[in-house]
């Protein structure tokens, strides 16, 4: 007797186990399958998270995917369905669909310098692939993140990032916009952190992740320190309803955000990112 | 003469001058000199006679604005590789703000007015310096507006959305 294909409409109730406010307006849940079992994904999808009588959200999945025990999602509360994820607690339960999505290439890029670049709360959907490139750190040459913030105190997962700093084995770059209190650190955008390098641009591959104003522009600045388009690789973001390829909500010119991203490869989408209809 | 060649070393080495032609290079080293700065002091000041530029070779700098009565702003900071500094450049000489060390600095200051000075008599090293001012401006400028833009607030649709509840 064969199985029956899993529902892809159909949400899995998980039980959220922790909550953690990381900023002012962003906060990790970590979920556990409330019927038991695990749960494995690929660094860079997406789940449809469903709070119950409220709505779904598309959310990327922030925590390690070497963990099949635990599910983890970084949220910023902006809209209804945010803000009403934000109100839940520790024991409540929500819905969620998926693994949805193309994953970041994380094994393409064994043999290469890896560079991250994050902006904002775009350091949550790499850092699953930061995860999964420092259990196979051998496996690489440099290991670069690049971060830029508002300001210092909405620097997310700022103990992580220090302890990754304190590491031989990776370069961690943070940057803020704006100054505050006594931060002694970089001030100006993440590009100028990407324009001084240190890594080897022709055998670099580069994931990118943040507003898009900010993914266009580090990406130009990547190329320009000599990173192949090809080598590029960034997380898209649009509305999505069902998160599987069937609704088209989330379509983008020629191609659907939520199957055929929302990683996706700049050569493929640079010429999308330049008009404004889209 | 050992202090001229290592000059010349440095602006070689430099980022900023990579590549110059040694001839070009060599009437630059009449115009520079190795300055070291501790943390506090300033490389510039706001309305101040611009009269040096610096390619920094270690260290940090704060490019800030004074605000009466608050901490001064922090604009952009700048560090080894780069290069500080295009007011000497361009009339009447003025710095337009505060540069101060934020660690200990070493750099390599160059005297405007010497600089201008060649670069007039000579077009090739004028063209030569402007080559590779101009694009550092550019950047800089794209950087500033970039900054101004608040990309990580809430969305600008959100923002618009707001108003017009507001209105």
């Amino acid at each position: 007797m064969t199985a029956p294909i899993p529902d892809p409409m159909l949400p899995r109730p998980f039980r959220i186990e922790k909550v953690r406010r990381d900023l002012s307006d962003t906060f990790t849940m970590e979920l556990v399958p409330a019927e038991g079992g695990e749960f494995t994904f690929a660094a860079g999808q997406f789940n449809m998270l469903y709070v119950f009588g409220v709505g779904e959200v598309p959310i990327s999945i922030s925590g390690d995917p070497g963990d099949r025990s635990v599910l983890v999602h970084t949220t910023r509360a902006v809209g209804a369905v945010t803000k009403a994820l934000d109100a839940l607690k520790a024991g409540e339960v929500v819905g969620v669909r998926g693994p949805y999505g193309t994953p970041w290439p994380v094994e393409a890029a064994f043999g290469h310098d890896l560079v991250f670049v994050a902006g904002g709360v775009g350091l949550a959907p790499l850092r699953p692939a930061i995860y999964q490139a420092m259990a196979n750190r051998e496996r690489f040459g440099r290991v670069v993140v690049f971060y830029g913030a508002r300001t210092p105190e909405d620097i997310l997962f700022k103990r992580e990032l220090e302890r990754w700093r304190g590491r031989f084995d990776m370069s961690v770059h943070v940057t803020v916009d704006r100054a505050t209190g006594k931060w002694s650190g970089n001030v100006g955008v993440v590009t100028n952190l990407v324009a001084k390098g240190g890594f080897d641009p022709s055998a670099t591959m580069a994931f990118v992740c943040g507003p898009e104003v900010m993914m266009r522009y580090s990406a130009a600045a990547l190329e320009k320190r000599g990173v192949a388009r090809p080598s590029i690789y960034m997380s898209m973001e649009r509305n999505m309803k069902c998160g599987c390829g069937l609704c088209g909500h989330c379509q983008w010119g020629p191609h659907f955000v939520c199957k055929d991203g929302p990683v996706f490869r700049y050569d493929r989408i640079a010429d999308l990112l330049s008009i404004r209809e889209l | 003469m050992g202090q001229p060649h290592d000059l010349g070393n440095i602006i070689d080495e430099h980022p900023f001058f990579k590549g110059i032609d040694s001839g070009l290079r060599d009437l630059l080293v009449g115009c520079a000199a190795n300055e070291r700065f501790e943390v506090g002091e300033f490389l510039a000041r706001e309305g101040r006679p611009a009269d040096k530029f610096y390619l920094l070779r270690a260290g940090q700098v704060a490019v800030e604005v004074d605000v009466p009565g608050k901490q001064p702003v922090v604009l952009e900071t700048m560090g080894e590789g780069e290069v500080l500094g295009w007011s000497w450049v361009v009339p009447p000489y003025v710095s337009t703000f505060d540069c101060r060390a934020a660690t200990l600095v070493r750099a390599l200051s160059f005297d405007g007015k010497c600089l201008r000075a060649k670069m007039e008599n000579d077009p090739a090293l004028g063209y030569e310096v402007l080559r590779r001012f101009v694009p550092m401006m550019g950047h800089r400028l794209a950087s500033a507006r970039l900054q101004i833009l608040d990309l990580y607030g809430p969305s600008v649709a959100k923002a618009v959305k707001s108003k017009k509840k507001a209105g």
